[in-house]
């Protein structure tokens, strides 16, 4: 009896060491073939964008690709800027300071998505003079923050400096 | 198939396997009667399904970044290999992939040629696999020209042109495959598509070939009936499937191998410079595993000729069951025959040595023979073999001559 049960052990450690390996060993040939979908690396060599914007008026926007998607550039008026900063935190779905949003007050950098399905909102449009979109009639503010409609949150800021006054860079 | 009759255990197995006898088809295959004294040789069968699950895998990965346009399709290859992850693996894996499916299938034929498993009753396995064998050639051929490399281009052109040997419609054919006057972007285009098909073709075939083998069961080193299951037998599971695996594992240190250490042993550095309509390679070859057939082809100093024995290279294999007519399988009892086995391997290897040498001299000389040889077995020595050999005594069951102790009755 005692002898039986010695052997089985020994065979219960062979069984579980063999199939310990076989679990790492078809894990690790699995991983390369879920990794491949992952962004290869000339995807990730395009992670920043430089924009010039020395041609943008005030009022104006441009609209630049970055990692394959829209960020607006908007060069704000005065009047823009008041609107956006006169308003109440309380009023907003996703309370954000205008001043949190931008690095230079004349310049709002944002992702061109909305953030209820990733559809691209028209600038100059909706009830808040900012962005609507046309998709699910989201409306955000001149500071592209959310103000009404089915989107959860304000548009995205993404990593963004002024390499110089009239150079921004993404990413 | 097995004789006894399946019941699922829980109530659930039977509903469903009343509905879809899957379990039963499990069952089945576990317990297959298998003979007992299948050696390593009978292990490439596993090994085979496991190198073209591989092949379909890598390639469905490859399909994701490969680019099917004759501008682009050079460069999406580099980008494989340098930008997206581990794309360099899963090319290498793809690339000696083809040529670790060609040795075990090369194994696996003549592993049926030395037993007898081609003859009664496994004649429509034999031809199953003869098909699989000629579809995995058309894929592997198109497969290289995939990367659009000067050995792609050159390879292409070649074999393509052989059809222009067909008489009268011949140009046309050949305009037709390529979809223009040369090989081209339409050409590149079409044999992605079918690069992509014939695996799936080819894995319905296999599904027949192993249903085809299920019905009169294994053929075993010694090649007698046996009956089933019985003293002779073995269930499959797990008897068979722990010593495919551990084959298997054997199989993939040398695939490893291959992969990690000398991924590009096997190919042809032309291959790394893009196609250029203009310039033909020096020298050019076809991958390894085609090269008794290139040698074939030309060996035969006439253009007609040269395709013509080619095809029918590869096509009196599927007349074999005929052509041999002994009734005994194995050649272990067949003194004669089994010389004959060696020199047709021999033979074979010489045709694939000279087929990778220029065609001229010597060289042009020792194909001539090889190839004459080639047919002179199958046409000649084999039937004339079929009534003159005699062969040694079979052993009643693979127990036998174990149990009696007369262990001379075969080795």
């Amino acid at each position: 009896m005692e002898k039986s049960g010695k052997k089985n052990n020994r065979r219960d450690f062979l069984f579980t060491a063999s199939y310990t390996v076989g679990a790492v060993g078809i894990g690790a040939t699995i991983w390369p073939f879920i990794h491949q979908m992952n962004p290869d690396s000339s995807v990730k060599a395009l992670a920043t964008t430089e924009v010039d914007i020395s041609q943008v008026e005030p009022g104006n926007s441009i609209t630049v690709l970055w990692r394959g998607k829209p960020v607006f550039i908007k060069r704000r008026t005065e009047s823009e800027i008041s609107e956006a900063r006169s308003v109440k935190l309380e009023e907003l779905k996703h309370p954000e300071k205008d001043e949190d949003r931008v690095q230079k007050p004349e310049w709002l950098v944002m992702m061109g998505i909305c953030t209820h399905l990733g559809c691209v909102p028209l600038s100059d449009k909706g009830e808040y003079n900012g962005w609507f979109c046309p998709c699910h009639g989201s409306h955000y503010d001149t500071a592209g923050r959310i103000r009404k409609g089915p989107a959860p949150v304000n548009m995205e800021i993404p990593k963004y400096e002024f390499v110089d006054n009239n150079t921004i860079k993404i990413g | 198939m097995s004789e006894h009759h399946y019941t699922p255990s829980s109530k659930f197995g039977k509903w469903f396997n009343d509905r879809l006898p899957l379990l039963t088809l499990g069952d089945h295959l576990a317990s297959y009667p298998t003979p007992k004294n299948l050696n390593y040789w009978w292990t490439f069968g596993g090994i085979l399904t496991f190198c073209l699950v591989t092949q379909i895998v890598t390639g469905l990965v490859l399909a994701m970044h490969y680019v099917a346009h004759a501008d682009m399709a050079f460069d999406s290859v580099e980008h494989i290999m340098r930008n997206v992850n581990y794309g360099w693996l899963i090319r290498y894996i793809h690339s000696n992939g083809a040529s670790m499916f060609f040795l075990a299938v090369y194994i696996h034929i003549f592993r049926a040629l030395f037993y007898g498993s081609y003859k009664s009753p496994r004649e429509i396995i034999w031809i199953l696999g003869m098909l699989i064998y000629l579809l995995m050639m058309a894929t592997a051929f198109m497969g290289y020209v995939l990367p659009w490399g000067q050995m792609s281009f050159w390879g292409a052109t070649v074999i393509t042109n052989l059809f222009s040997a067909i008489p009268l419609v011949g140009e046309s054919i050949v305009t037709w495959l390529w979809g223009g006057y040369a090989v081209d972007n339409p050409t590149l285009t079409r044999f992605f598509s079918l690069h992509y098909l014939f695996p799936f073709i080819i894995l319905g075939l296999v599904v027949l070939h192993i249903w085809a083998l299920h019905v009169p069961g294994n053929n075993n080193p010694v090649g007698i009936d046996i009956k089933k299951p019985s003293k002779d037998t073995v269930p499959f599971h797990p008897y068979i499937t722990i010593k495919d695996l551990f084959a298997l594992l054997i199989f993939l240190i040398i695939f490893s191998g291959f992969v990690f250490f000398s991924p590009n042993v096997l190919g042809h550095s032309d291959n790394y410079i893009q196609a250029n309509p203009m310039v033909t390679p020096k020298h050019i070859v076809p991958e390894w595993y085609l090269l008794p057939f290139y040698a074939i082809l030309r060996s035969v100093p006439d253009k007609l000729g040269g395709v013509v024995l080619l095809f029918a290279s590869i096509f009196i294999l599927m007349a074999l069951p005929w052509l041999d007519r002994s009734k005994v399988r194995s050649a272990i009892f067949r003194p004669i025959y089994k010389q004959f086995f060696w020199l047709l391997v021999l033979d074979v290897l010489v045709l694939g040595y000279v087929g990778a040498m220029p065609a001229e001299g010597l060289y042009l000389l020792i194909a001539r023979v090889s190839t004459a040889y080639y047919f002179l077995h199958f046409l000649v020595i084999l039937p004339v073999l079929s009534s003159f050999e005699k062969t040694e005594p079979l052993p009643l069951s693979i127990s036998a001559p174990v149990l009696t102790g007369n262990s001379n009755e075969y080795k």
